[in-house]
């Protein structure tokens, strides 16, 4: 039965999730905002508190953790609709964002590589690698969007793999325990010989070289890494060490058809919160929002905020499909992408056109409009920009290859 | 959901009407039948309603009969009822065999051809919302099967879609809203074999229209009231034999239902740039006896109004759909520069981002759908679905001629029409209802 509400089941622990945001997260952003690259200590205590959430059966809901296929085979018979983890980590994900995103990635053992080990680590690693915080290195300076042209090698010695290379943009870099590093094992065997390795940060040859200074999210820090003859254990290859010409990158890839649905829910996050402040600013200044009446007989700031909400409502239900297709072991690739683009760039839009509505207040640091419309640009560029996001929808609908469409 | 019945209690007697009905052989091999044009010997306003039945007034037995709204699922969820698919499966056979095909026809005659009308009949489309206590189909009230319907048959063309489904939103309303008297009198003719043309009117031609602000008004009698003012977007208008009109009562909107063969009551061919197939007339009303429709809360017509825009923007669901799956197959079969222009990607992401926007629109179309069928406010999300299929199902539709290039401009292909129907979608209130 068509049913697009919050699922019952998850309702309490989303009005939880928003308190959690409200009281550790937003307190906490402007603080953290200007103070770029300072440790905030305050979730230390807030991730003690959502790994006894996890550990008490609320699965990955307060983070941005990964989401494993098969984990909750059990919870429910085979023909019934389930609301799974992931539906609860994009809940839980669009809370937090609505506190603040830069310090939702910096949560301790919540990181982009917790959900590449979550997604792709066999049991065992999985047991191994508990309780890391594991940050994501993928990009490196010559590329961005193509992960198939990773120049950082791995090469084989004795039953260790030694590492070499430079990555950018690693998020919690710094903080991290450990990070997963994209590399390949031989350049000319293209993306199928790209793997993932653990790399625990007190391997020696791995250090973090600096960190970047940025347009938006600053409580999160973006390290630069470098790997010199960094030598890790054959066992932290994340998969398999095969290199199959068909299966290896996909392989890989497949953790972003989880983590995009996320990404949107950040989106969709930041962009609720300025939705809510710029709509208790305009009402104060005497614009009301109309439902029933049509929208070209309103004043335009309400005309412009119906609009918002209209596009921010369509980018939150498509994030839900993607996640809620995932939960029911559909394939959600295209849903993952199409959610991604909508939310990714609706939410820029939506921050952005707040600070316009709200003028000089609205720029001013006296509020957070201006903070959340520069935490909005990354989510429609990490992950896969709204461009890559395009290509692969494209590509699916029209069942074109990537030497087909470019 | 365990103490209810069967979600939708819909599907089996729907199925049963199909299985019984001839529409089905006839699917597919039905000619078009062509109708002379004949706007031009019908210019002008003329009285309404020449052929209309007369209804037999029925006194009422107290209590109005009403449908149940199905409980809170609780469980996110995007999969229709096994009912819900199987409606919509017919539909969709119906769509894309009788109204795809006769699309042009019935543009070039600016009418729905009867036989068409008459299968919808066939297949209960006017009963959906009309208790079983007073011959209808179900016992529980879905606008999320109104939103799967209009979706589906608004594939095949948006046009013919409206036409069928004016008679319903009429029954539609009497359901909803009529007093026991009116449902007695007048819902046994939309739930028998010859159902009458009908329509529910609430836009008037002014800019800016609000239908909380209308200016049509109605006045008390001794015994009823009269209505006067003129009213834009009746659909089928000169074939109509009954209107549910929106009208101000002391400022404040109200629904009237007005006989087409009163006194005072007119019609004229209103042409528009789309919905050809829907016959759009004006409809003036000067003195013309009319009844309060049930007890003419404003709540009450707050719903209606929001029922209508649900309806309308599932209409662009299909006819937008449409233009996707169209233009998906146009991109990589055409090409130019010695390759398809689907491996651009400025023609792939035009196509790439109206499968997004489609998706978005869809989504939050079910979920005001949803939420109106579960009894919760969805004043908001009619308002967003509205928004939605206003920018978007138009921008999809100016894509779609666009990715053709010049031929989309031209009657070679449906684009164009697509184009001008979904037009509408923001504009039009009333008419539909789901």
């Amino acid at each position: 039965m068509i049913n697009l509400d919050t699922p019952k089941k998850f309702r309490a622990f989303v009005d939880q999730a928003n308190q959690v945001a409200d009281n550790f997260l937003r307190a906490n952003s402007r603080k953290y905002d200007l103070a770029e690259h300072s440790y905030p200590k305050e979730l230390d205590l807030l991730a003690s508190l959502v790994d006894g959430m996890s550990d008490s059966g609320q699965g990955q809901g307060a983070g941005a953790a990964g989401v494993r296929r098969g984990e909750d085979e059990a919870e429910g018979k085979k023909s019934k609709v389930k609301n799974g983890t992931n539906m609860s980590s994009v809940l839980s994900v669009i809370e937090m964002c609505w506190g603040d995103v830069g310090l939702l990635l910096s949560m301790p053992r919540q990181g982009l590589g917790n959900s590449a080990i979550a997604s792709v680590a066999t049991d065992e690693q999985l047991e191994r690698y508990k309780g890391t915080w594991a940050a994501m290195a993928i990009t490196e300076p010559s590329f961005g969007s193509d992960s198939a042209a990773i120049k950082t090698t791995a090469v084989k010695d004795g039953d260790h793999y030694v590492l070499n290379g430079e990555k950018i943009y690693v998020t919690s870099g710094e903080r991290a325990d450990s990070v997963v590093v994209w590399a390949t094992l031989d350049k000319s065997l293209g993306r199928a010989a790209i793997k993932s390795f653990v790399v625990s940060k007190d391997t020696p040859g791995i250090r973090v070289e600096r960190l970047e200074h940025k347009l938006g999210i600053r409580a999160s820090d973006t390290a630069v890494i470098l790997l010199d003859n960094c030598r890790v254990h054959e066992s932290n290859l994340l998969g398999s060490p095969e290199i199959d010409v068909k299966q290896g990158f996909a392989g890989a890839m497949a953790t972003f058809d989880n983590t995009r649905p996320l990404v949107a829910g950040m989106a969709v996050g930041c962009a609720r919160a300025s939705l809510e402040l710029i709509r208790e600013l305009l009402e104060k200044a005497g614009v009301d929002i109309d439902y029933d009446r049509p929208a070209t007989s309103q004043s335009y700031a309400a005309a412009t905020f119906l609009q918002m909400e209209a596009d921010w409502e369509a980018a939150l239900l498509l994030t839900l499909e993607a996640a809620w297709l995932a939960d029911n072991r559909k394939p959600n690739s295209m849903e993952a992408s199409m959610a991604k683009a909508k939310a990714g760039r609706v939410g820029n839009d939506i921050t952005l056109r707040c600070v316009e509505l709200a003028g000089t207040l609205g720029y001013s640091e006296t509020e957070f409009l201006e903070k959340w419309s520069r935490d909005s640009k990354i989510l429609d560029i990490f992950e896969g920009t709204q461009q890559i996001q395009q290509l692969i929808v494209a590509r699916r609908l029209l069942n074109l290859s990537s030497t087909q469409l470019k | 959901m365990a103490s209810r019945k069967d979600p939708m209690g819909i599907g089996l007697a729907v199925l049963n009407r199909i299985a019984s009905s001839p529409t089905i052989d006839r699917l597919g091999l039905r000619k078009q039948s062509e109708k002379a044009v004949y706007h031009g010997t019908r210019a002008g306003f003329q009285a309404a309603g020449a052929a209309a039945r007369t209804f037999k007034r029925v006194k009422g037995s107290g209590k109005p009969a009403r449908q149940a709204s199905t409980g809170d699922s609780g469980v996110f969820d995007l999969t229709p009822t096994e009912d819900q698919q199987m409606i919509v499966g017919v539909v969709s056979e119906f769509a894309g065999e009788v109204l795809r095909p006769g699309a042009e026809a019935a543009e070039k005659t600016d009418d729905t051809p009867k036989e068409v009308l008459a299968q919808t009949t066939e297949f209960g489309l006017s009963l959906l919302n009309v208790p079983e206590a007073l011959g209808g189909l179900s016992e529980e009230r879905s606008a999320t099967t109104g939103v799967l319907v209009a979706e589906a048959l608004a594939y095949g063309d948006m046009g013919q879609a409206v036409a069928c489904l004016a008679p319903s939103a009429v029954a539609t309303a009497i359901s909803l809203w009529g007093s026991d008297e009116q449902q007695q009198t007048y819902l046994p003719a939309f739930t028998g074999d010859d159902v009458p043309a009908a329509a529910l009117v609430i836009s008037e031609p002014v800019p800016l229209f609000d239908p909380f602000e209308l200016g049509t008004t109605a006045t008390k009698t001794g015994d009823g009231y009269v209505l006067t003012g003129l009213k834009s977007g009746a659909v089928r208008g000169l074939e109509a034999e009954l209107f549910i009109v929106a009208a101000s009562l002391e400022g404040k909107p109200a629904l009237f239902v007005v006989e087409a063969a009163a006194e005072g009551v007119s019609v004229a061919a209103d042409p528009s740039m789309g919905l050809r197939a829907a016959g759009l007339t004006r409809l003036k009303l000067e003195d013309a006896p009319a009844a309060l429709l049930g007890d003419g809360a404003e709540d009450d017509y707050r719903e209606a109004v929001r029922l209508a825009r649900l309806g309308w923007s599932a209409l662009a669901l299909g006819t937008a759909k449409a233009v996707l799956d169209y233009t998906k197959e146009y991109v990589v079969g055409r090409e130019a520069f010695g390759e398809p222009i689907a491996y651009r990607q400025s023609v792939a992401f035009m196509v790439a981002n109206i499968a997004i926007e489609l998706e978005g629109m869809r989504l939050v179309t079910l979920k005001a759908a949803s939420r109106a069928e579960q009894r919760q406010s969805y004043a908001r999300e009619v308002a967003l679905a509205r928004k939605l299929a206003a920018e978007y199902g138009m921008k999809i539709g100016t894509d779609g001629v666009q990715l053709l290039g010049g031929h989309g401009f031209v009657k070679e292909h449906p684009v164009e029409r697509w184009y001008r129907d979904l037009r509408a979608v923001g504009l039009m209130e009333g008419a539909v209802l789901v």
